[in-house]
């Protein structure tokens, strides 16, 4: 059965900043959604809800039709972080964390990161510290723990972004391998080519709005706001 | 200036390989009193500092400000407060800790609680946010995200217990008030010190000085090879820090 994500009127302001305003989103598993917009938009603070590292101001979310909080939705989400973020371990250790938090027996761990490792062509990298490889490396590294969790919800913010174009092929490559039934696939970018590639559904953001929401062909011939046709031609003014 | 200072060199090398027990048992109850002060500092600093770095309250910055002062008090007057606390008439005489070397451990643990709290917890607090985030975003409970965070800043903390160490091991006001420097009982290197500088003998005074402070050159540069080793060999992280804390 297909996975389903429902947000209806998400809200969130920090002081008097308003960085989400009824933000409403239905999505399917086996998709990938693609968040456009500018710095700043909101794209990440959507990321960090869906994450459960935040809660909204006021709107709901529902996971499979069941209303979820914060606590609730990172039992089924994993986020990566646009800057990857490393804890002082190998690249074993790290790639672990999460599968011993979850019960995992050891020798599955291990089964498991030598499998995680090949789908980002990091095979044995396991006894490498991790913060001492290289960022494209070390986003890798990152994918691979997200994608070891099997998370329903995969949330990738930015993961290719200040790489070089050989890392960037990887991980898409790598990120359009996990598509399933059973996941939706949440990516922000701005890259509107790595959109085109990889989107089976475009979300433009535009100052804490949804301004678009379409599949990639009609998205970028045709999109029915002003906003994002300039957004498109790089007219838009912020 | 030179005629104490190579002298005071040749007396500092003559009485370390002399064998002089006296020397070696000053020597000996100077690290337990240091060793013992820190490790009764933990038992409370630790977690004040994690609760204070980890955790967000109304009035934090003023506890951390007290802390901050703290860290500059004056020994003596530390040593006079426990001297007349632990003297027969005060509050805590019954413990009968006046001139003794736990006595002084003590006094030493509560001089260094404002350095371990201060240090542990800016070192906590300054942790990368997004390592937080993302134990949290694998599934870390509150309790494993703070052990995370611990075990992530765990060198800034073994580097202010050395700190910590090194403030016990040279300090005079609370050896000398609550120790009361009786020979072959509760003399320690410090007060050697103080004791030889009043007698006149200033060239071993000087040089009971340069076996404290061999001691702590010492030990720093144990500390910094440690860190050089943790930087360079994951498996000496294994074996000290991270076998306990769920790491690999």
């Amino acid at each position: 059965m297909s996975v389903r994500l429902q947000l209806t009127d998400i809200k969130k302001t920090y002081r008097a900043v308003t960085a989400l305003n009824s933000v409403s989103l239905d999505m399917m598993g086996g998709k990938i959604i693609v968040l456009l917009g500018a710095n700043g938009a909101g794209k990440s603070t959507l990321m960090r809800i869906l994450a459960g590292l935040e809660d909204p101001d006021s709107g709901t979310i529902q996971f499979n039709n069941q209303t979820t909080d914060a606590k609730s939705i990172r039992r089924v989400s994993t986020l990566v972080f646009q800057k990857s973020v490393m804890f002082s371990l190998s690249v074993y250790g790290n790639l672990a964390y999460g599968l011993k938090i979850r019960g995992v027996p050891e020798g599955e761990i291990s089964k498991r990161i030598a499998e995680a490792l090949e789908a980002v062509r990091l095979s044995g990298f396991e006894k490498r510290r991790a913060k001492k490889l290289s960022g494209g490396e070390q986003q890798r590294v990152a994918l691979a723990r997200a994608f070891l969790l099997n998370s329903n919800v995969l949330l990738l913010d930015e993961p290719t972004a200040n790489l070089d174009p050989n890392s960037a092929a990887i991980i898409e490559k790598a990120i359009l391998a996990k598509k399933s039934s059973s996941r939706i696939i949440i990516m922000a970018t701005h890259n509107l080519n790595q959109a085109r590639r990889m989107a089976d559904e475009i979300v433009h953001i535009h100052n804490g709005e949804i301004v678009e929401a379409s599949a990639p062909e009609d998205f970028f011939e045709n999109p029915k706001s002003e906003v994002t046709r300039k957004f498109i031609n790089g007219e838009l003014d912020f | 200036m030179a005629d104490i200072i190579v002298p005071a060199l040749q007396q500092a090398i003559n009485l370390i390989t002399s064998g002089d027990p006296e020397v070696y048992a000053t020597v000996y109850r100077t690290i337990y009193v240091a060793g013992l002060g820190t490790l009764l500092a933990c038992l409370w600093s630790i977690p004040i500092a994690v609760f204070l770095g980890l955790y967000n309250f109304r009035g934090k910055w003023v506890i951390k400000g007290i802390f901050n002062a703290l860290m500059g008090i004056p020994t003596v007057a530390l040593g006079l407060l426990l001297f007349l606390l632990f003297s027969r008439q005060g509050e805590l005489g019954f413990m009968n800790l006046l001139f003794t070397l736990n006595g002084i451990a003590i006094g030493e643990a509560i001089l260094v609680t404002p350095i371990i709290v201060s240090f542990t917890a800016n070192a906590l607090g300054s942790a990368d946010s997004q390592l937080r985030d993302l134990a949290r975003t694998l599934g870390a409970s509150g309790f494993r995200t703070n052990l995370t965070l611990i075990r992530e800043t765990i060198w800034s903390i073994v580097l202010s217990l050395t700190a910590s160490f090194n403030r016990c091991f040279g300090e005079l006001g609370i050896a000398s008030l609550v120790g009361g420097s009786i020979l072959g009982e509760t003399r320690v290197l410090t007060t050697s010190i103080a004791i030889w500088t009043n007698f006149g003998d200033f060239s071993l005074a000087m040089a009971y000085g340069i076996i404290l402070m061999a001691i702590v050159v010492v030990l720093a540069l144990i500390v910094s090879l440690i860190e050089r080793l943790r930087n360079e060999d994951m498996g000496l992280n294994r074996l000290i820090f991270w076998g306990g804390l769920g790491g690999r």
